[in-house]
């Protein structure tokens, strides 16, 4: 029995037989007689013909969220640069697996030097193509994983076709030797609920076909022959995940309703369009933070307005008739981006950024509200100010906004809210609901300002809890003011999907939970579970409490119905 | 012909969008060229493309000669620019 660790890339736990996919062994370099060279290129010609025929049957048997992974390798086949280098390799008298081998690695070290992740990722195509024809010329068969039974497939990689074609019946769950969590294999894995483990260094040595692999991918390990008491406890745990895990799927659509018939909105925070299919998927009715920074963080400069009411006009019809809050640039001294120098700080997170960068850059900040009001006519959109602290602020924002939608001819203004994360802000907020129409609550600073810890500081991270009662009592008092305001009030931070914190966010009337997608299946089912009565007066005793142990010992006496 | 355009894909212009592209490309007769700053490559070649390392944001310079080359222009830099 042994364990190797990695990095679980993709959530679960499965327990099977090794499906060892070997590596190709090292093909032969040769020199090649001008005589010999006709049928040399023969040779190629016949592996490229075996390898298109491999890709057509792959394609006319997967799915069509697969398809693009091969229509990529037909298009690296017929590629002309790659054809012309590899046919010069030829002419330099090398054999056909050196120059195809060669003209390979030039293209993956070009590509894997770029700047952009995602562009990265695309040399793992072209290795992809060149393993594939590499074996057609060397007249093995490619692994192609359809195991007779089901099974843990273990590899050094899995390249984008070897999970195009994967029968995902027949999988368990992965493990590779490279790879991170943003490789194809890990977003597949994902998205078919299969767990998988990646930069599990020594893999391929210490696992035979056939060995009782489980993997865990929680802790990231990777157990070779467990005893039988162990392997009987994971068994257990898959299948109980897998059930979990269907039952889930079905359950996003129902609505976030205690047994008492308080319903409340359950929405997602997405960081940009890549995390929209996952909030979809959990049934997020909405995004209750949509950030805007990404759109920022790259080299070549400011994104202009186009680019950026391409971005949000593509969300907000993705959720119509859901709303999506999309937060202004809440960006500072922290982040180093080359275009927009910013002053040199001792402290950046008091500093100089979000809303207060922007008022300063009237162009930058008014080219993002048109692109947001531009983007409002295509679904249901509302704007939200970051780190507002005081009224002033406020109404310069505001001001700002009503400037562009003139400059756009635009009459009706979307709904606009401020997050309510400065202390100041929360304190007033009485003052502030009067001139917003909705406040979210960004617990995530709010807690960090108001118990003055950084939650990335090991020496003062125990400060840093959603039930301080400190904490507890600002937030409620935040939302009365809304209520008294007529005005809703939601939550993005992290406390909105802490099952701990729930209970009583919801016993304070809380009205909207945003959260990253992977919370919602958790906080739905809770909050279906909940009686709303119950929170309330948990809620109140809460409040009553002068100490972060009091607070925890009421919670977790619970509030869920009799 | 030439054209200069904004590229307007929020992941920059790797996977679906190059497949997009490149299939375009190959649409055409004329010999097509895709500018960034000093360095070109040919538009029917993906694996130049990606090379090229296309950001969101970037302008590039599209070039392309033949019977055709109006046409391939116009087409290819609609679907760079990704307009609504």
């Amino acid at each position: 029995m042994s364990t190797l660790t990695g990095i679980g890339a993709a959530p679960g736990v499965a327990v099977g037989p090794a499906i060892l996919i070997r590596e190709l062994p090292k093909p032969e370099r040769k020199t090649v007689p001008p005589s010999a060279m006709a049928a040399e290129k023969e040779r190629l010609a016949a592996a490229l013909r075996r390898v298109r025929t491999e890709l057509t049957d792959l394609q006319s048997r997967i799915s069509p969220e697969l398809q693009g992974v091969i229509r990529a390798q037909l298009l690296i086949m017929d590629d002309p640069e790659l054809i012309d280098a590899i046919e010069s390799g030829l002419s330099d008298g090398k054999n056909a697996e050196w120059a195809v081998e060669e003209a390979a690695d030039g293209f993956v070290r070009a590509i894997s030097a770029l700047n952009n992740e995602y562009l990265r990722e695309r040399a793992n195509d072209v290795r992809d193509f060149a393993r594939r024809l590499l074996a057609a010329l060397m007249h093995l068969p490619l692994p192609a994983i359809r195991p007779p039974t089901a099974g843990i497939v273990i590899a050094k990689d899995l390249t984008p076709s070897d999970t195009a074609g994967m029968d995902v019946t027949k999988v368990l769950g992965f493990a590779t030797e490279l790879g991170g969590p943003t490789s194809h294999s890990a977003i597949m894995a994902r998205a078919a609920g299969l767990p998988a483990i990646v930069g599990v260094s020594g893999l391929t040595e210490a696992v035979n076909d056939g060995d009782i692999v489980v993997l865990n991918a929680e802790t990231g390990e990777v157990i070779v022959n467990p005893s039988a008491a162990e392997r009987a406890a994971y068994e257990a745990k898959a299948e109980q995940n897998r059930i979990w895990f269907g039952k889930r799927q079905q359950d996003a659509r129902l609505p976030a309703e205690s047994v008492d018939g308080r319903r409340v909105e359950l929405a997602a925070n997405i960081g940009g369009p890549h995390d929209v299919s996952a909030a979809l998927q959990w049934g997020a009715e909405g995004v209750g933070l949509f950030r805007t920074e990404f759109l920022y963080m790259r080299q070549s400069g400011l994104p202009d307005e186009e680019e950026q009411f391409v971005a949000y006009k593509t969300v907000a019809e993705q959720f119509k008739p859901h709303p999506v809050v999309i937060r202004t640039l809440d960006i500072g001294g922290d982040k180093e981006l080359p275009y927009l120098p910013m002053p040199a700080e001792q402290n950046p997170f008091l500093g100089y950024r979000a809303i207060r960068l922007c008022l300063d850059r009237q162009d930058l900040f008014k080219t993002q509200l048109r692109a947001i009001l531009r983007a409002s006519a295509f679904g249901n959109v509302k704007i939200m100010f970051p780190m507002v602290s005081t009224l002033d602020e406020l109404r310069r924002a505001k001001r700002a906004l009503r400037e562009s939608a003139d400059e756009l001819g635009m009459a009706e203004l979307p709904e606009t809210g401020i997050m309510v994360e400065v202390p100041a802000t929360a304190l007033l907020a009485d003052a502030f609901a009067a001139e917003v129409d909705f406040f979210s609550i960004g617990s995530n600073d709010l807690i960090q300002y108001t118990m003055a810890a950084d939650r990335g500081n090991q020496a003062v991270r125990h400060l840093y809890r959603h039930l301080e009662p400190a904490v507890l009592r600002l937030i409620a008092r935040v939302i009365e003011a809304a209520h008294r305001a007529g005005i809703p009030v939601g939550m993005c931070g992290e406390m909105a999907g802490d099952p701990q914190s729930i209970p009583l966010l919801f016993g304070f009337g809380l009205e909207k939970f945003s959260m990253s997608a992977a919370a919602l299946p958790q906080a739905r089912e809770l909050i279906r579970s909940l009686s709303y009565e119950d929170c309330r007066k948990l809620a109140d005793r809460a409040l009553a409490c002068r100490e972060y142990a009091e607070v925890a010992e009421l919670v977790s006496n619970g509030c869920a119905s009799g | 012909m030439e054209y200069e355009v904004t590229v307007n894909h929020p992941e920059g212009l790797h996977a679906r969008p190059a497949s997009d592209f490149v299939e375009a490309a190959l649409k055409f007769e004329s010999r097509i060229e895709v500018r960034l700053d000093d360095k070109t490559a040919n538009a029917k070649s993906i694996l130049s493309l990606l090379k090229l390392g296309i950001e969101q944001g970037q302008r590039v310079v599209l070039r392309a000669e033949g019977p055709d080359a109006e046409a391939a222009l116009s087409e290819l830099r609609r679907i760079l620019e990704n307009r609504a």
